[in-house]
């Protein structure tokens, strides 16, 4: 829903790291995205493909986004399992201790520039 | 030929907004100026729960409200009335406000004599609890028409509150498939520590417990 403020927070970043490295142009932006981090890839891609072409150093810039798949953890029975599937209860115990293992990233983790 | 390299970054796509937000508070903090930011889906009654809970503390407090919307300046104009300042910002279309709007928006305003300010934020349950505004605490309310199952389906907003209001409960005969219990019990799945306060704007149940839990945020805040 808050893709495009997404968007220019990952360029304002990007831009960021450019200047201090003294980049002229940014080629692709690599991200990390957690599968149940509420951003939805394609949105994000529409958004990026508007956005980097009022920018100077990056109107080219391809975004390649990685989906880390959600899995929840549960205390009781110590099971891993996928959180999109089964939410917050743990289908083996039934239990409702658990906790997001990993899936809600949301991170910037590399960029390929000339 | 080009040459490319890559630069490794690994910073949170949030981090940025989330060291605005940190600095927000150390400036607030510095002018003793209590920011809370209040959160809901449209049509809660924030505007509404506002108006009657300055009338109870603008004998205690110099108010301020800041007013976010996509657009209109109908909230602000509702806070005017009441003698509060009153701001209203603009999100041309973004969903939430984030730590920098926020703090063009204090700037704009000038809140070096206010000692409680409150943001009321884009009514939306999703995208505000995803931005860190700078504020002190986070509020939100859910309003008995809306149902007791959504925190079940807007986790993050009720994980981030400091505290919950249940508005409308003057309606609650009415909405009798509301169930008390079960909205708490859902509440504290999500979050054990929040409090939580059912009130209505409209008859003022529940004011005075309101009230005093911003008064005791309030003077931890400034005394600490």
């Amino acid at each position: 829903m808050h893709e495009l403020g997404v968007v220019f927070s990952i360029i304002k970043t990007v831009e960021e790291v450019a200047a201090s490295n003294d980049v002229k142009e940014v080629a692709s932006v690599k991200l990390n995205l957690g599968e149940v981090s509420t951003v939805i890839p394609e949105y994000l891609t529409d958004c990026w493909n508007w956005a980097v072409k009022r920018t100077e150093i990056m109107k080219e810039a391809k975004l390649d986004i990685e989906i880390i798949p959600a899995v929840t953890y549960c205390e009781d029975c110590g099971t891993e399992y996928g959180t999109v599937e089964h939410g917050k209860i743990c289908p083996k115990c039934g239990s409702s201790h658990t906790y997001l293992l990993r899936g809600n990233e949301f991170t910037i983790q590399e960029i390929e520039v000339c | 030929m080009n040459d490319y390299r890559i630069i490794e970054v690994k910073e949170s796509i949030l981090a940025d907004n989330d060291r605005d937000a940190e600095e927000l508070r150390r400036e607030l903090k510095a002018q003793n100026t209590f920011l809370l930011n209040l959160m809901s889906s449209p049509g809660a009654g924030k505007t509404t729960t506002l108006v009657r809970t300055i009338s109870m503390l603008k004998d205690e407090f110099n108010i301020g409200i800041m007013e976010a919307d996509i657009d209109s300046d109908v909230d602000a104009k509702t806070i005017t009335d009441t003698g509060a300042r009153a701001i209203q910002l603009h999100t041309g279309g973004m969903c939430h406000l984030d730590a920098d709007m926020t703090r063009q928006g204090l700037r704009e305003f000038g809140t070096e004599d206010l000692d409680l300010v409150v943001l009321e934020n884009v009514g939306n349950l999703v995208c505000p609890a995803e931005f860190d505004t700078g504020a002190v605490r986070n509020a939100m309310i859910l309003s008995v028409p809306e149902g007791d199952d959504k925190p079940l389906k807007y986790p993050l907003m009720f994980q981030i509150a400091d505290v919950v209001l249940i508005n409308k409960c003057d309606v609650l005969p009415v909405f009798d498939d509301f169930s008390k219990e079960d909205v708490v019990e859902r509440i504290r799945m999500r979050n054990p520590n929040c409090d939580i306060i059912f009130i209505s704007a409209k008859t003022g149940e529940g004011f005075d417990e309101w009230t005093d839990w911003l008064r005791k945020e309030i003077k931890a805040f400034q005394e600490a």
